[in-house]
């Protein structure tokens, strides 16, 4: 067992996990913070996609005591009170899940990418969703959706790129 | 997994220390293959030595003509750095190829170099690029580095610090990566000194992990351009057959991606 103390979504947080206990099952199991799926549990399918330190990663990937001292955020945490996070927002507005499974992990891909490159681009969105599967393949929508929110978080529209339909 | 035992080295002494202690300590990277294989049961280690806190295998410099590149510089710290861009921006290239963004978030140079993954991207590139792989205990030509699939020269508990890539060339790797995983089908590394030295290095394709393509290598050197490789056919008897691929299609797709790669270059 190893003490550990980082922040989950701006709060302190101290526990005493066991050594071999992976980071998506600390944060769903010891902290109750379910929005963190775990889809294939091989780091394939991007449904458990945290942000640790400001960098998207896969909580399936990791160990709890890798945590130790790091800020993390959840998909819980990405709403300010009842303010969705644009991405959120765009999601609901253009049909972005179906079953939803897949969610949390597209959404916080999406919110880290447009942190770095704030683009309407269909083949840059792309290119960022490798990580992350929607097995109800609702890619169309899903694509849509991250443009809307790059569109209301200030991105330029560029010239020649329709909406994906 | 395995019970075992976790200790973060804030140093690089620190972490020989640990290691020495432990019957069978393993030392943690990024933990892009090490995590999933422990999560297998395929490795046994009773510690996990965490490099995480060395912060001296992080950076990115310039050290007399070659760029040094911590063990510990994540796939998307190499994609990003300015100084790579300037000096070798076909190795920044590479490093945004590697997997998809989270494992290029965690995934180090360092980690990869030494699992020596026989369809891993940095292989190819330092063994086209003379590269120099520094450990805490001696300092590795490339060639000597990479022995066979999965298998370096490091000694049990040896540990990279930094590769080292010599700055006066250019080089541009291409890869076909698989749809799923993104690991190279064939990745090929072509890399031009300034004084006109070619060397090719291929990845995903071979046997016996990453080898130096010298065929190629010899058609390239009396003319480096994609069309001198038009009529060149590399042997598929010693390449890798598995479900993605045949080694014929593979032997093709060697050839596809060095002309890819010296059309590259050639700007």
């Amino acid at each position: 067992m190893t003490v550990v103390n980082l922040v989950v979504n701006e709060t302190p947080v101290t526990a005493d996990v066991e050594d071999t206990m992976l980071l998506g099952v600390f944060l769903r199991e010891s902290l109750k913070l379910t929005g963190t799926h775990v889809g294939c549990d091989t780091s394939q399918c991007g449904a458990c996609v945290i942000h640790f330190n400001d960098m998207a990663v896969k909580a399936c990937t990791m160990l709890a005591v890798q945590a130790d001292g790091a800020q993390i955020t959840t998909i819980e945490g990405l709403a300010a009170g009842d303010k969705l996070h644009p991405v959120q927002q765009a999601f609901i507005d253009n049909h972005g899940l179906q079953c939803g499974y897949c969610t949390p992990g597209m959404i916080m891909t999406a919110v880290d990418f447009l942190a770095q490159n704030l683009t309407t681009d269909i083949d840059e969105i792309s290119t960022a969703l490798e990580g992350n599967i929607c097995r109800c393949t609702g890619y169309n929508n899903i694509i849509k959706s991250i443009q809307q929110a790059a569109r209301v978080m200030g991105a330029d529209e560029i010239a020649d790129e329709a909406d994906y339909v | 997994m395995y019970d075992l035992t976790y200790k973060k080295a804030k140093s690089c002494d620190a972490a020989r220390e640990l290691l020495a202690a432990a019957d069978d300590g393993k030392l943690l990277a990024g933990g892009m293959t090490l995590v999933p294989t422990l999560k297998q049961r395929l490795a046994a280690p009773d510690m996990l030595v965490d490099l995480d806190g060395v912060d001296d295998f992080k950076t990115i410099m310039l050290c007399d003509n070659n760029l040094q590149i911590g063990a510990m510089a994540t796939h998307a710290a190499v994609a990003d750095s300015e100084l790579v861009h300037t000096h070798l921006p076909g190795v920044a290239a590479l490093a945004g190829q590697i997997g998809d963004p989270h494992v290029r978030n965690r995934g180090t140079v360092g980690g990869s170099v030494a699992n020596n993954d026989p369809a891993a991207c940095y292989p190819a590139a330092l063994l086209a690029t003379n590269a120099r792989i520094h450990t805490d205990q001696q300092i590795f030509a490339a060639k000597d580095f990479f022995v066979g699939m999965f298998e370096t020269a490091l000694d049990t508990n040896e540990i990279i610090t930094a590769i080292h890539i010599p700055i006066d060339q250019k080089c541009a790797y291409v890869k076909c990566p698989n749809p799923a995983s993104r690991y190279a089908l064939a990745g090929v590394c072509v890399a031009r000194r300034h004084d006109g030295n070619v060397q090719v290095a291929v990845t995903g394709a071979g046997q016996d992990g990453v080898f130096r393509a010298d065929e190629i290598e010899a058609v390239l050197a009396e003319n480096f351009a994609p069309d001198a490789l038009d009529a060149m056919s590399i042997d598929p008897d010693l390449l890798l057959s598995d479900m993605h691929a045949n080694a014929e299609f593979r032997a093709h797709l060697v050839v596809q991606m060095a002309k890819q790669a010296v059309a590259k270059l050639q700007d």
